[in-house]
């Protein structure tokens, strides 16, 4: 006699909801508390939060005048229409260059500790920049870009009054467009709801997806806390060639390994890993199960996971429920000004 | 299952007590994906035990030129050993968590 449903959904939330951790084994109640939003974004103290800085930061993030030829902005690859990525496999940069990973979505970027999928940049300040700079990407030589902003009259009073009695610098522009990045923080999602209390929030199928998540899955080891991530580095077993952090911290560990991304919104940025080479979410799921390939530097993370499909499709409901409500994005009307071709 | 499930937390808390204990020198732990101490101070020759009572892989390891090591993979529970032959300070980090962060100062 095949067992009701609902028989399945109680002992699910009776037997299996509990995971060793440490020495401790922790209960449904006490998974979820891992999981509770921040109350507030974090800012640092050498670039603290203002509204007009945010508001200059924006203006210069959708601004394609701070590319080497004029036609590619931040948002270009950072579309907040795709979830802050651009939807691609890899990114593409000047002249179409075709880049050698996915662009990483901005989004929670505040609570990011190293950025880049190889960590190489040490803050979104300093990130800000690379891209910009890199002669692949926006190929903009930093050096001359003061002089194209200021002679943007726009942007010469909206630099003096966010930093008075400053020239127009690129440390500040980085400062403002790393503010107002620090900004775009995932809206409220279903599993927020759950977390907060509604049963009816997710389905029962997203429910046992989260409890696999956090024990069969060992998807926690990783992905932990209420923005899916630790902002670790670990090889997960994907068989290209890259070797990721490995060429900015040379130890064995680091070979092939990659920063963990947030799984908010995730549903939104497909294809998924740093090469863009995993077409969906369920993809991504067999990936873990038994798809990744052996080699030394594999994540002791990473095991075979025998997951039923049931337990897959869960797992799969589960991280859709991560898909927040957002606002429409403020996209803003640029100050007028020359389109210089200088570099 | 639950009854099971805490006797073998039980099981590996002990051994993971008995497995530090067995340790000498001063011990910095990993835990919550931290160490337990943000600077320790020890003089030369003398070892620091680096602890994982985490429930995952850390990978301690200092670059700090002349006071370098890597500890390689540590798994839950298992415990290493460094030894500081000489006076300096050693900025060790997770290569995997590199948030997790601390200084072992080494006097003569």
């Amino acid at each position: 006699m095949q067992a009701p449903k609902w028989f399945s959904v109680l002992l699910a939330a009776a037997v299996v909801p509990s995971i060793a951790y440490g020495a401790e084994t922790l209960s449904l109640e006490r998974m979820k508390a891992l999981y509770q939003r921040p109350k507030s974004i974090p800012f640092p103290a050498d670039n603290p939060f203002s509204a007009e800085k945010a508001a200059l930061g924006e203006m210069l993030f959708f601004d394609p005048r701070l590319s080497g030829a004029n036609y590619i902005s931040c948002a270009s690859c950072h579309n907040p229409a795709l979830s802050w990525g651009d939807g691609l496999p890899r990114g593409i940069g000047h002249g179409m260059t075709v880049l050698g990973r996915r662009t990483p979505t901005v989004l929670n970027a505040a609570w990011a500790d190293l950025l880049m999928w190889d960590g190489r940049m040490p803050n979104l300040e300093a990130q800000a920049l690379g891209p910009m700079s890199a002669p692949v990407e926006m190929n903009q030589e930093l050096a001359k870009l003061p002089a194209k902003l200021s002679a943007i009259a726009g942007y010469r009073e909206r630099f003096a009054a966010v930093f008075p009695y400053e020239e127009i610098t690129v440390a500040n522009a980085a400062k403002a467009i790393a503010t107002y990045e620090r900004t775009v923080v995932s809206g409220t999602a279903p599993f927020d709801r759950w977390i907060a209390g509604d049963e009816k929030a997710i389905s029962e199928s997203a429910k046992r997806g989260f409890v696999v998540f956090n024990t069969k899955g060992n998807c926690q080891a990783c992905h932990s806390g209420w923005n899916f991530t630790d902002n670790s580095f670990r090889d997960i077993g994907l068989p290209d060639a890259d070797i990721g952090r490995g060429k900015i911290l040379d130890l064995p560990s680091m070979q092939h390994a990659f920063k963990t991304p947030t799984l908010r919104d995730v549903e939104r940025r497909a294809p998924y890993m740093h090469d863009g080479s995993v077409p969906t979410l369920m993809a991504v799921v067999e990936h873990y199960d038994h798809g990744f390939v052996q080699r030394p530097s594999l994540s002791e993370e990473v095991k075979s996971l025998h997951l039923t499909a049931e337990e897959k499709t869960d797992l799969a409901d589960f991280m859709m429920t991560l898909t927040g409500e957002n606002p429409p994005v403020h996209v803003p009307v640029l100050f007028a000004g020359p389109q210089t071709a200088q570099r | 299952m639950a009854r099971v499930a805490a006797l073998v937390s039980m099981a590996l808390a002990t051994a993971l007590t008995a497995a530090i204990a067995r340790a000498e020198g001063t011990t910095v732990y990993q835990e919550d994906k931290k160490f337990s101490e943000p600077e320790v101070t020890i003089k030369a020759g003398q070892s620091v035990v680096f602890a994982n009572k985490d429930p995952f892989t850390h990978n301690v390891y200092s670059k700090t030129p002349g006071m370098s090591f890597d500890l390689r993979t540590q798994k839950s529970g298992e415990s290493s050993e460094v030894k500081f032959d000489h006076a300096g300070e050693s900025e060790v980090q997770c290569a995997i968590h590199p948030q997790m962060k601390m200084k072992i100062k080494v006097t003569d």
